[in-house]
């Protein structure tokens, strides 16, 4: 309970309990964030003490840059493939394991192990499954597919980002649609089999509508991730080969880190920035009208 | 997104009662497939961590002859020569430190702040709330470029004081919109009578508040853990020296001295691995429970 009227006592108040959150908010994020806004409109390299103003130049190379316009394009690709393979497999994941088999805890538990472990081990896991033993499967069986590494291929190496995107997060997002399908009383779903509805027309006219909310939520998660997904990006295909499968986060980093290139890196960081909230927003608006319509 | 969860993952009273009218429509003979399916599907999905598993027993021309056979020796060298590589302990303790005293942090900072912006109304309040919700949107990779710039030009980088300070600040938003939600949910009644028995502010959010808190708290933890642990550009940006470097730091690099060596390199895939399935199996309710309330709120 806060009662302060005057305006020394509300200060003191506020810094008693927001002020460290508030302090430390603004120097992590909101300062280097303004910051970074004025970076852009410079020619920093990353090492000089002193670096002149440069105007819209940077955005005008950013948009030149067609090295990010590749992995911008991929990194669009990458993200709709993962949104709908991931959101299909963990609802129907989420689908069996709520249908009262025996065990559907441990099966639960299974499906999300590998959300527990990060991009990075995840990548050099899957590195080794697909550059030694797929090779191996391959050639002992003389499957053609696996006779070579994904990793050497270019579009394979692209799938192989989108298979491990997908093994990982399905296990997630089938948390959340378990818990979507555990709230839909069960009346309903009866009701729906005396009128005569087949399971597929269940699920398409009853389940589904009920858990717009949930799918608001998991596509919305899987799209904040796909776009800035940069360890599995690193630690499995390295971007490689050939640069072929360099993915827009880390794009960013090596125009910054590595080609010290600053105040471009920082403009095409904005562009993604740019990107996720418009692709977001007008996601979560097209789902809550979904959602008011049923 | 979805404001009230009246539905609880682990209530198995619901689920009971939801799922027998599946079985009805499924019947017991029609489940075998699905089990047969399903089993074979979790099989697909962990067969990768197998075969590191039975791969980092091996050495490499045993790899590279066959990956799929079983070790003809369970030996050890692999696992104690990558422990001492990769500097395991350092490295460990590092995650352990940076994890904990950060997770702690952001539960003790935000759950403060969200209490003050729940309950007090003024404009400023709203403001920061509104500012902190919305910065969840920027992505990491709009902040690092700067936060870099600014962090070392103040000599603050190679330090893991500053990495735990770092995720203090990029916890806060999420743990802050939760914690709102929550303290929102508590009777005002409970704090007035606190107040009246003589509790100062602090006292009443201390003593009556927080414990109040503890299913949120345990939320936060839970996706704060999760979360830092697995962590790698941050902390690949900030801690630079060899001795600084956390578990997916130190693996990642070792991969990239030892490249050839592949029974070394899966011995440390697996020494990387191990505590969080350890932890996984201590907390799997509260793990499962968690990453759902986080991610619903």
């Amino acid at each position: 309970m806060i009662t302060e009227k005057t305006f020394l006592g509300k200060l003191k108040t506020y810094l008693l309990f927001a002020g460290p959150t508030t302090f430390i908010f603004f120097t992590v994020v909101i300062l280097p964030f303004l910051f970074g806004i004025y970076l852009t409109l410079t020619n920093w390299d990353g090492i000089s003490a002193t670096y002149s103003f440069v105007g819209l130049k940077n955005y005008l190379s950013a948009f030149q840059d067609k090295k990010f316009w590749d992995s911008f394009i991929l990194t669009l690709k990458y993200v709709l493939y993962t949104v709908i393979f991931t959101n299909v497999i963990a609802f129907t994941l989420a689908y069996l394991l709520t249908s009262g088999i025996k065990g559907q805890n441990f099966l639960r538990a299974g499906f999300f192990i590998p959300n527990l472990i990060g991009g990075i081990v995840l990548g050099l896991v899957w590195r080794f499954v697909f550059s030694n033993v797929l090779v191996y499967i391959g050639n002992s069986l003389n499957w053609e597919i696996f006779s070579r590494s994904w990793l050497s291929h270019p579009e394979k190496a692209f799938w192989t980002l989108v298979i491990v995107s997908v093994w990982q997060s399905s296990g997630y997002m089938m948390i959340i649609y378990i818990a979507g399908l555990t709230g839909i009383p069960k009346d309903l779903i009866e009701a729906a089999t005396i009128e005569g509805a087949n399971s597929l027309q269940r699920i398409r006219h009853v389940i589904l509508p009920l858990l717009a909310p949930f799918i608001t939520v998991c596509v919305f998660l899987s799209l904040q991730r796909g776009f800035m997904v940069y360890d599995l990006n690193i630690a499995l295909t390295e971007g490689g080969p050939f640069k072929s499968t360099e993915l827009v986060a880390m794009h960013v980093y090596e125009k910054a880190f590595l080609s010290q290139e600053y105040g471009i890196g920082q403009a095409e960081a904005f562009f993604l920035f740019a990107m996720i909230v418009t692709v977001t927003l007008v996601q979560v608006y097209f789902s809550k009208k979904l959602e008011v319509e049923q | 997104m979805i404001t009230k969860n009246t539905t609880n993952f682990s209530d198995a009273a619901i689920a009971k009662k939801y799922n027998t009218g599946y079985k009805k429509t499924f019947g017991r003979v029609r489940l075998l497939p699905l089990y047969f399916l399903l089993y074979l599907l979790l099989f697909l999905y962990l067969v990768p961590f197998f075969l590191i598993l039975v791969n980092a027993f091996k050495d490499r021309s045993q790899i590279v002859a066959n990956p799929l056979g079983l070790p003809p020796t369970f030996k050890l060298i692999n696992f104690i020569e990558a422990f001492q590589k990769m500097n395991y302990p350092y490295a460990f303790w590092n995650s352990l430190i940076i994890t904990v005293l950060s997770s702690i942090l952001i539960v003790f900072f935000s759950s403060m702040a969200a209490y003050l912006f729940a309950r007090a109304k003024w404009s400023f309040n709203k403001f920061m709330f509104f500012v902190m919700v919305a910065s969840m949107l920027i992505p990491f990779q709009a902040i690092m470029i700067p936060l870099v710039k600014i962090y070392g030009s103040l000599q603050l980088l190679n330090n893991k004081w500053t990495l735990i300070y770092m995720y203090i600040g990029f916890g806060s938003s999420l743990a802050v919109f939760i914690y709102h939600g929550s303290v929102k949910s508590i009777p005002l009644e409970l704090e007035e009578a606190a107040m009246i028995d003589g509790c100062s502010k602090l006292q009443t959010f201390f003593k009556i508040v927080f414990p109040l808190l503890k299913p949120t708290t345990t939320t936060i933890i839970i996706l704060d853990v999760l979360w830092i642990w697995n962590d790698f550009l941050l902390p690949s940006l900030v801690l630079i020296s060899p001795k600084n470097r956390t578990l997916p730091l130190s693996t990642y690099y070792f991969h990239g001295t030892y490249t050839s060596d592949y029974g070394l390199l899966l011995a440390s895939l697996i020494l990387a691995i191990t505590p969080v399935i350890i932890f996984y199996v201590f907390m799997q309710k509260h793990i499962i429970k968690g990453v759902l309330q986080g991610s619903i709120k």
